[in-house]
């Protein structure tokens, strides 16, 4: 069976195991070699990872690269092997994995209490899980690389074992998502029963062309809960805040810049390898074009009522999630385009601000905003970079998310939905302000102090360490972060790049050809520029927005109307986000309810 | 196979559901969530059965084994399905055993760390 070329199809399997290999060592190394040289092995590692996954990732894009693991090639169009399937948006999301681990790592060398080799271990196999998810074609697989990604995630949640908060979190986490994980196995299963195949092109060529069933549409539907509930769509989203909360700071940015958009990146690359030619496209698009703009609204409304600075980026976090559902609900290569822009932004920015929210944790040992206030005040170039980060997340140009959203919207506007890139604009400057806002309180001393009742209760929390100054190692991955974010909108070619990308995912016949027969498939798109005026503008708009709203909560005059106008809506919008597991287990049945609605009840 | 098996899975994962919902003991939810687990067993392994057949090992013996024999590929599946569930439950477990040591209780509506 011929395949792209032997040397790198063999390099796929190895990055899935090489860091399972480099955790099982630091397990051996850890209570016998000194601090420093576990930091140093685990960088070794996830350096070798990124060098591994970017040698994977150059030789995709010029085509997929298939890799039947242990040679088990199809056999008369069947194989009871398991198959790795790069195109450039797995390989660029196990790179973009890779490289935040290491930063990550990095950023807490010599500081993140490491209890014996017990972190780097969770960091590595947490790498592990995401790496096999972004590769793998095979839907048991995705299943266990989910769930080693979960389990890995939840002991880095629970890590701080002797704070409250930080154990209540991570098991509301485990919980709401084992729960979708298991309900996601069982459309599994189902589809197991109908085909009698797990690999994502077998599926996909035996599914199409039979008439979209109950069956076929229970499975769609369960199998993507699992996935959904890690992207954070609403109302599987609960835990995403919880969890990032209480975790780590590096923790946060892995969450939130690759795990969670891990989440909706599993769900559209099992849609468009296994459901694409039976469930009608008009469907999906409608039923993900509401839920995305769902989470993305209330994402946004929680941001800004938000004083507990983790919890805020959290809930930003699942306001961008809403956008990249939106602009993968377009269903097309050039929305696929925009959300990957946006994502790989989005990862670089919103890792850069939970680092910094990690800095102030450890220097002040509070993430209140209004204890914060002024606090940072010598920490000026923080300062800057977090206004920056606040400015990129308001999908400011020539950021990579602005890039993004304005690459999405014109997707979004191409189909006839110009309400969408309303919404990008809304959301965006919403999320942007809320942390302009937070950067000019904590750094600049801006405007009134914040009181009490302003926003919700904050948990009381440890910092990770205790600092007296900012170590050059937690400067460095912040402000590689953000150029990172800066060169995914500035590079030339981002744009075309990412829409050859974009037309490899959407690819259904081609995936599966090539899977199953070898036959290459080149993907063929016209060089453009990476702006046009249209994105320009809404971008700039949305930025100006985000500093009027910032500069709105820190001098604007109390407004006791106005907030009796809100304040309804957001305590009962606080009340739904009870901390309770039971509440979050119970949103998700009526979650699960309503994507089976949207997508079921137009087909009867 | 008839439907027996399916129906039991659903009622597993949906009182295991609803079992997490109404819980009042986070060991109770953890428990839940391994009875919602055991739906996804009951219907892996209904999916493979087959009435009289015989169990996947052919060892050395005929050159053009039976093809009457139980379905392989999920039975692994569950094994690998009760491996993440032992990590998962045991995991969570321990987090509700520690939750109680630092608060001295494991009612969720008594853990008020984290709100809105």
């Amino acid at each position: 069976m011929p395949v792209v070329d032997h040397g790198v199809a063999d390099l796929a399997p190895i990055a899935v195991a090489a860091p399972i290999l480099g955790a099982a060592l630091l397990m051996l190394l850890g209570r016998r070699v000194p601090r420093l040289a576990l930091d140093v092995a685990a960088l070794v590692v996830a350096a070798a990872e990124v060098a591994l996954v970017a040698d994977v990732f150059a030789t995709s894009t010029s085509g997929r690269v298939v890799t039947w693991v242990a040679g088990w090639t199809p056999h008369k169009g069947y194989s009871v092997g398991i198959v790795l399937v790069n195109d450039p948006v797995g390989a660029g999301a196990a790179l973009c994995a890779a490289s935040l681990v290491f930063l990550a790592l990095l950023y807490s060398a010599g500081y993140i209490d490491s209890v014996h080799g017990h972190f780097h271990c969770l960091m590595l196999l947490f790498l592990a899980g995401m790496v096999g998810m972004a590769m793998t074609g095979d839907l048991f697989d995705m299943f266990c690389f989910f769930e080693l990604m979960g389990a890995a995630a939840y002991g880095l949640t629970g890590m701080k074992v002797e704070e409250e908060s930080s154990l209540q979190g991570a098991l509301n986490f485990g919980i709401v998502n084992s729960l979708g994980a298991y309900i996601s196995l069982v459309g599994i299963g189902i589809l197991f029963a109908h085909t009698g195949s797990l690999s994502l092109p077998i599926l996909g060529r035996d599914l199409a062309h039979q008439r979209p069933d109950a069956l076929i549409v229970a499975a769609f539907v369960l199998v993507l809960t699992g996935f959904l509930v890690r992207a954070a769509m609403v109302p599987f989203h609960f835990w995403l805040a919880d969890a990032h909360a209480v975790a780590p700071a590096p923790v946060c940015a892995l969450f939130s810049g690759v795990m969670a958009p891990l989440g909706a990146y599993a769900a559209f690359r099992i849609y468009w390898t296994v459901f694409a030619p039976v469930v009608p496209v008009g469907d999906v698009r409608r039923a993900f074009l509401v839920l995305g703009a769902t989470t993305a609204v209330v994402g946004a409304i929680m941001t800004l009522g938000q004083r507990h600075v983790k919890r805020l980026l959290a809930y930003s976090t699942v306001a961008q999630l809403g956008l990249l559902l939106l602009a993968l609900a377009c269903l097309t290569s050039q929305g696929t385009a925009g959300a990957l822009l946006d994502a790989a932004g989005h990862a670089g920015v919103k890792g850069a601000l939970f680092l910094i929210a990690g800095v102030l944790l450890d220097l002040y040992g509070t993430m209140d905003e209004a204890e914060l206030f002024g606090r940072a005040a010598r920490h000026r170039v923080l300062g800057w970079l977090f206004v920056a980060g606040g400015l990129a997340l308001a999908a400011l140009p020539p950021f990579g998310t602005g890039l993004g959203e304005a690459v999405s919207a014109e997707a979004a506007v191409s189909l006839g939905y110009t309400w969408v890139p309303a919404v990008f604009v809304a959301v965006s400057a919403a999320t942007g302000g809320a942390v302009l806002r937070v950067g000019a309180r904590a750094f600049f001393g801006l405007g009134r102090r914040p009181v009490e009742e302003d926003g919700a209760p904050s948990s009381d929390e440890e910092p990770d360490v205790h600092l007296r100054r900012v170590p050059v190692s937690m400067t460095v991955p912040v402000v590689a972060l953000l150029l990172a974010a800066l060169a995914t909108g500035v590079l030339p070619g981002a744009r075309s790049a990412a829409e050859r990308a974009g037309a490899y995912f959407v690819d259904h016949a081609g995936y599966v050809s090539q899977a199953l027969t070898g036959a290459q498939a080149h993907m063929a798109v016209h060089a453009r520029a990476n702006w046009a005026a249209l994105g320009v503008g809404l971008d700039v708009l949305s930025a100006l927005l985000a500093v009027g709203i910032a500069a709105a909560a820190c001098y604007g005059p109390r407004l006791p109307a106005l907030l009796a106008l809100q304040r309804r809506p957001m305590r009962i919008l606080r009340a739904v986000h009870s901390g309770r597991v039971g509440d979050y287990v119970a949103w998700l049945m009526v979650g699960v309810a309503v994507l089976a609605g949207l997508v079921g009840l137009p087909l009867r | 196979m008839s439907i027996y098996a399916y129906v039991v899975a659903g009622w597993l994962l949906v009182m295991g559901s609803l079992g997490i919902v109404r819980s009042r003991n986070l060991v109770h939810a953890v428990v839940c969530l391994g009875i919602a687990q055991s739906a996804t067993y009951v219907l892996l392994l209904g999916v493979g059965y087959q009435r009289g057949a015989k169990p996947p090992v052919y060892g050395s013996a005929p050159a053009h084994p039976s093809l009457h024999v139980m379905d392989p590929v999920v039975q692994a599946m569950t094994l690998t399905d009760i491996v993440v569930s032992a990590t998962v439950t045991a995991l969570l477990l321990a987090l509700a055993i520690q939750i109680r040591k630092r608060r001295g209780t494991i009612d969720p509506d008594e853990l008020t760390a984290i709100e809105g």
